[in-house]
């Protein structure tokens, strides 16, 4: 191994990939605009899109209810309810979304109420439609509120105090700091997005440097120098390395950026809380949820070894292809191996366990998860930190041993 | 000075089987002089100058290459050995400068000594209007010069070349081979492989014919044709070539 040669190859192999507009595009510009293009653009929609839906007043149907027309009045009366005639084939028309949900007041149910008792009231929507699950909970809200004002008069008539029915309150308070919950809004997919922009950002250098160089006819012209084949390849997978690193760096500017600038676009466009609310969290209006620092910088070292091991992977698959074109058709399904222990690692629920740290990938999207939401569980850091380097050792290792097969090298 | 001793490479492939590309093949190629390797279309000849050239490992025989074994010391050998094929291209997004300087500073020149080298191989070859373009722009016969650049840039002892001129105009083809003439005249050590007589008859001090991966005759072109009883060298290549039957 001789330094001055590495970085030889290294520096000519950087010049040549900065003049290449695909690996410009794979390692600066896409991981620079994703961010931004998901936040701004993805997230205003979706948050847009969330508002409306809360604001819209939902479209209510009324089965039967002939024989109470105080509970149909005050429904119609309500304001954040809009009353609509009931079509006859009402359940299509929640499919269709014409009606957000049908209320049924069962026959003599105003009756039954006068009496003590009345029969169970129903309440029909779409689950899972978004608006439609929003018209039915509204009409709960009404029928939760009817319940209540009975349940008073009912004490009032009999000159009991409210409280022998509701003899206490309670309320739901956050006690995460801002950035936690950032945590665990955010912690999901930005591990989740470097691990996947970390491969992209290997991928276009891996392939360039080595079917793109044999499909060429440089891959010769480069054996023919005296420098050594070991050389040759940390040089080339240094250049790799730099691609997928220099994705991820793009990456993290930009969310930096996006959260400064965009943090305060997103407040004043009363965004921020929409889209708190859409996740089903009641964030104090007006914090942004944040990173936490400390685990960003944990989540770039736990992502130092796999961003080698992608680069040595992916050097290793396209070295076998004959041409550009062969090596994309290699390396575009291991995209979704490496997408799916991303997205794995995404969903909630799944906890790391000793089992779980060995595996490549899922292991460092879960402690990353961990990390940005302020848990630092050392022993698994440790695991897997050690696991991934030995992971990529292995990957490198086998980059330089198929760098020197000359049946990989001169494949016909 | 090429010394090759019964040098065998043998290919697997998972269709064909094993392949003998080159076979026991035994020459000697002298400084000064132009040795000729004449054959058909999977002859051996690329896989026999590969071999010289270290891209290759022999299945068996050796081979020295400036005194330097090719299976122990590669490195060394590739040290002292300019290769030109229709196979070596040039990175298209440098220039041609960055090019030739790239292969200087692989051959461990120090860069003050690059740049005197290019700038007297430049104005040998007569460089300078294209030396800061980039190769991907080039026409055939600035690439053609861009590479032979390359392959001297490290001034070495043997020069290979594979079969030059496929594809180039006549003009560039002629400009090749006064370029070969002159690194013999230089006192280095060549070897020309090609399949085309006229080539061999302008340049060659000394003929091999390999066929099937075997060197079937060998000897200065009057001799062959002498022993063959032809004047003209395609009848003496089909005679020695039909003699050893088709592979
Ligand atoms: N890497 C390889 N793997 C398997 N077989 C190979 C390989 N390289 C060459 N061969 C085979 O070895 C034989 C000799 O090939 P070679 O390229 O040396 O011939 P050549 O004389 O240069 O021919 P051409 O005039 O076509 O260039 C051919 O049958 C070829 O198919
Ligand atoms: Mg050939």
């Amino acid at each position: 191994m001789n330094w001055s040669n590495i970085v030889t190859v290294y520096r000519k192999e950087l010049k040549d990939s900065l003049r290449d507009r695909r690996t410009l595009l794979s390692t600066i510009i896409i991981p620079t605009l994703v961010i931004p293009l998901l936040t701004l653009g993805l997230g205003k929609v979706m948050a847009t899109i969330v508002t409306r839906a809360q604001e819209e007043i939902p479209t209510i149907a009324i089965l039967g209810g002939a024989d109470s027309p105080g509970v149909a009045a005050a429904l119609r009366r309500a304001p954040k309810l809009r009353i609509v005639p009931a079509p006859a084939d009402w359940r299509r028309a929640i499919s269709d979304k014409q009606l957000r949900a049908a209320v049924e007041l069962p026959a003599g149910f105003e009756a039954g109420l006068r009496a003590g008792a009345a029969p169970a009231v129903h309440v029909y929507h779409y689950s899972g439609e978004l608006k439609s699950d929003l018209g039915a909970r509204a009409v709960e809200r009404f029928l939760t509120d009817l319940r209540e004002q009975t349940v008073a008069q009912r004490l009032a008539e009999r000159g009991l105090a409210p409280t022998l029915a509701r003899p206490f309150e309670f309320a739901r308070e956050n006690v995460a700091p801002p950035e936690k919950v950032g945590g665990n809004l955010f912690g999901g997919i930005v591990p989740y997005l470097i691990i996947i922009l970390c491969f992209s950002g290997a991928m276009y250098p891996a392939m360039d440097l080595t079917a793109g160089e044999k499909e060429r006819g440089t891959m010769e012209t480069l054996l023919c120098s005296p420098v050594a084949r070991v050389d040759l390849v940390l040089g080339k997978f240094l250049m790799v390395l730099t691609g997928s690193l220099a994705a991820m760096a793009c990456l993290l500017l930009s969310m930096g950026l996006t959260a400064a600038v965009g943090g305060t676009l997103l407040l004043s466009g009363g965004a921020g809380k929409a889209a708190a609310a859409a996740a089903g969290r009641t964030a104090a209006a007006g914090a942004m949820p944040m990173i936490d620092p400390l685990g960003l910088v944990g989540v770039l070292a736990m992502v130092l070894p796999v961003a080698v091991m992608f680069a040595a992977a992916a050097f290793t698959i396209s070295l076998f292809a004959k041409s550009y074109k062969e090596a994309q058709s290699y390396l575009a399904p291991m995209m979704i191996v490496v997408i799916m222990p991303a997205v794995v690692g995404m969903l909630p629920g799944i906890d790391l366990n000793v089992r779980l740290a060995l595996v490549p990938l899922l292991n460092v999207s879960l402690v990353c998860k961990e990390m940005l939401s302020g848990v630092w569980h050392w022993n698994y850091l440790a695991l897997i930190f050690g696991s991934s380097c030995l992971y990529a050792a292995g990957a490198l290792g086998l980059a330089v041993k198929m760098f020197q097969r000359e049946d990989v090298m001169f494949r016909t | 000075m090429i010394e090759v001793h019964q040098l065998t490479k043998i290919f697997q492939d998972r269709k064909r089987g094993a392949i003998r590309a080159v076979d026991g093949v035994s020459f000697r190629a002298a400084p000064g002089r132009i040795y000729g390797l004449l054959g058909a279309n999977g002859a051996g000849k690329t896989t026999t100058l590969r071999l010289l050239a270290t891209l290759l490992r022999p299945t068996a025989g050796t081979a020295t290459v400036a005194g330097f074994d090719v299976a122990r010391e590669p490195e060394k050998v590739r040290a002292h050995v300019g290769f030109l094929a229709a196979s070596t291209a040039l990175y298209g997004r440098l220039t041609a400068r960055e090019m030739i300087t790239y292969f200087g500073a692989l051959n461990g020149l120090a860069p003050a000594e690059i740049k005197a080298r290019l700038r007297r191989i430049a104005a040998e070859l007569d460089m300078d209007e294209f030396l800061d373009r980039r190769c991907d722009q080039f026409s055939t016969g600035m690439k053609q010069k861009t590479s032979i650049a390359r392959t001297l840039i490290h001034d070495p002892a043997v020069m290979i070349f594979d079969e030059p001129t496929l594809g180039l105009d006549v003009m560039t083809a002629r400009a090749i081979v006064r370029f070969v003439r002159e690194c013999r005249d230089r006192g280095k050590t060549v070897i020309y492989s090609t399949h085309v007589m006229s080539e061999v008859e302008k340049l060659c001090d000394t003929v091999g014919v390999i066929h099937g991966g075997r060197l079937c005759a060998e000897g200065t072109v009057a001799e062959l044709r002498a022993k063959h009883g032809e004047q003209d060298l395609e009848e003496v290549f089909v005679k020695i070539v039909g003699a050893e039957g088709s592979p």
